[in-house]
């Protein structure tokens, strides 16, 4: 088991058919590429679409025994149940993207840095596919992780979506490279 | 591993159960869709057709478990995968498939609950059913994953256990283990052993179901020229119902024989700083990775903690359970269940010693901080 605080923790949340668990997976691949241990998780409701969704990826130097999130380092939540529930868990020194088409109240009891955008909003403007919003959210992580960067990620995207999204998940990415230069 | 010529894929757990079944050389599925264990038969749907196999889905848990032992009995390596309402189906079946000595692997991903129970959640409720779920004396084994990398290497030897000793085989794993995604080592061919039946090229006298001196009877399979009679009924080495006593007697005995003739093979467990331990952890399956992480903390605060877990739950490991009994008093048995492995514990290690459960059965994983505090309550 690695010693916990040698483990990097994401949180990802929202609803079921937003991505969250495809955005877990994408961080994990990620993570095997860049010669980490890894482990991802997920739970959900007995519904496909609209139910709560969580995603859990855990990664490490070391071998992985515990295979749950403990503190998050980082948290991603794309609705109001989400972040009312997940945002506050995030570490003081971590970090909570929210997604403010969906969360109109910012938890208060938040510790961690918080940014915040109209993700899926942008994601439906700019590219007509509110559900690349989930790949706006990865483009943010690949700014604000210290473990990878920004092409072993869109690498394991490109590996994980249908090839004729490719360009558009490609832009996605890039959009929230971009928002991370803002918060 | 240097040398590999294998590779490492982040897989799900499920995905790897099916990647090894097909190492193993499973070439006929038939099942039924449930939560959690329905990426099984995806997985299985998609890549049986390309090595030679067959993929059936069946009407419902009954036909599914009747249709591998159907194509086992013809020499195909079959399995199923399913959960608790339908692992409570195949247990008719099971002792039919023990009975007929036919080579089998079933799945049962452990869901939260009795009946329908909570489908999405997680458990391991289903551990005493996995032994006596169909009735009276049979032999079975069961095999509890903990890992995406167990959810391949295990139902290899799943499939080899099956075919050495012709018993239904099951594989534990739950939810969790099933949706987990992790990096999985995948072995070339011919790098990770594979068993596969004896096939005797004659019988004397026609004594299909005569046993060796391991306890294991080699009917032919099916369409091979021999025409062995299979039957649910008590029988003799014909293969023909016996109701004389002593027959009936040699039947039931010999048939159970195979699994405490073969103990070694089926002595799997892992362990970590049992020799001096004062406090020993027992877990399987998800709850044990916990365990492992808080044995390691309790080391560090100067506590003589052990951490044990069976791999192999059916035969439980019992010798060496006895053996770490010797010096240690204290067993905290932690599960997501009331306590099911814990009176398997108990049993073993006698009633003088102290035996603790933690016991979790919302639907969700034991907690770090959880286990230390009722370990340390435990302690106190």
């Amino acid at each position: 088991m690695s010693d916990q605080d040698e483990r990097y923790e994401v949180l990802l949340s929202g609803s079921g058919g937003q991505g969250i668990i495809l955005a877990g997976v994408i961080i994990a691949e990620a993570g095997i590429a860049h010669d980490l241990k890894v482990v991802q998780t997920a739970s959900y409701g007995p519904e496909s679409r609209g139910g709560a969704s969580r995603s859990e990826v855990i990664l490490s130097g070391t071998d992985i025994d515990y295979p749950a999130v403990t503190q998050p380092d980082f948290v991603i939540a794309l609705t109001q149940e989400a972040a009312d529930k997940f945002a506050h868990l995030a570490r003081p020194r971590g970090k909570a993207l929210l997604d403010t088409t969906w969360v109109e109240n910012i938890p208060r009891d938040i510790q961690a840095s918080t940014a915040s955008f109209p993700l899926t909003e942008e994601a439906s403007n700019r590219f007509g596919k509110p559900l690349v919003a989930n790949i706006i959210a990865l483009g943010y992580f690949a700014e604000h992780n210290p473990l990878m960067g920004p092409d072993e990620l869109l690498q394991a995207i490109v590996r994980r979506v249908p090839s004729h999204y490719r360009e558009l998940n490609e832009h996605a990415f890039a959009f929230g490279r971009e928002l991370a230069t803002r918060q | 591993m240097s040398d590999a010529k294998g590779k490492t894929v982040l897989l799900q757990g499920n995905e790897a159960c099916a990647m090894g079944a097909i190492f193993a050389g499973c070439r006929f599925f038939g099942g039924y869709p449930i939560t959690p264990s329905t990426e099984i038969a995806e997985h299985l749907a998609r890549k049986l057709p390309t090595v030679g196999g067959v993929f059936m889905q069946m009407e419902d848990e009954i036909a599914s478990i009747a249709s591998i032992i159907g194509a086992s009995l013809t020499g195909i390596k079959s399995m199923t995968a399913t959960s608790g309402p339908g692992f409570s189906l195949m247990q008719e079946n099971l002792g039919l498939a023990a009975v007929l000595e036919a080579p089998v692997v079933i799945v049962n991903l452990m869901r939260s609950g009795a009946s329908t129970g909570h489908p999405t959640g997680t458990g391991q409720g289903d551990l005493m059913q996995s032994r006596w779920g169909t009735h009276s004396d049979h032999p079975v084994v069961a095999l509890a994953p903990a890992t995406a990398q167990e959810m391949f290497d295990l139902t290899v030897k799943a499939f080899n256990i099956a075919e050495k000793l012709r018993v239904p085989v099951v594989l534990l794993p739950e939810a969790v283990v099933g949706h987990i995604r992790e990096a999985v080592y995948i072995p070339a061919e011919g790098e990770m052993e594979v068993i596969n039946r004896e096939r005797p090229s004659s019988y004397d006298n026609l004594l299909f179901f005569k046993r060796d001196k391991s306890g294991v009877s080699h009917p032919p399979d099916l369409g091979t020229g021999f025409r062995p009679h299979f039957t649910g009924l008590t029988h003799d080495e014909s293969g023909f119902f016996t109701a004389v006593a002593d027959e009936v007697n040699a039947f039931t005995v010999g048939l159970n024989s195979k699994i405490d003739l073969h103990r070694e093979f089926l002595t799997d467990y892992c362990e970590e700083t049992v020799e001096d331990a004062d406090i020993l952890l027992v877990s399987f399956g998800i709850t044990a990775r916990a365990c492992a992480y808080i044995v390691r903390a309790l080391r560090k605060k100067g506590v003589k903690a052990g951490y044990f877990r069976p791999r192999i739950v059916w035969p439980f490991p019992e010798e060496r359970l006895r053996q770490i009994a010797q010096h240690t008093h204290t067993f905290i048995v932690p599960e997501l269940n009331l306590g099911q492995m814990r009176y398997a514990v108990q049993r073993i290690v006698g009633p003088e010693k102290r035996v603790v459960g933690i016991n979790r059965v919302d639907g969700a994983m034991l907690t770090l901080d959880r286990l230390m505090e009722e370990i340390k309550e435990a302690l106190a």
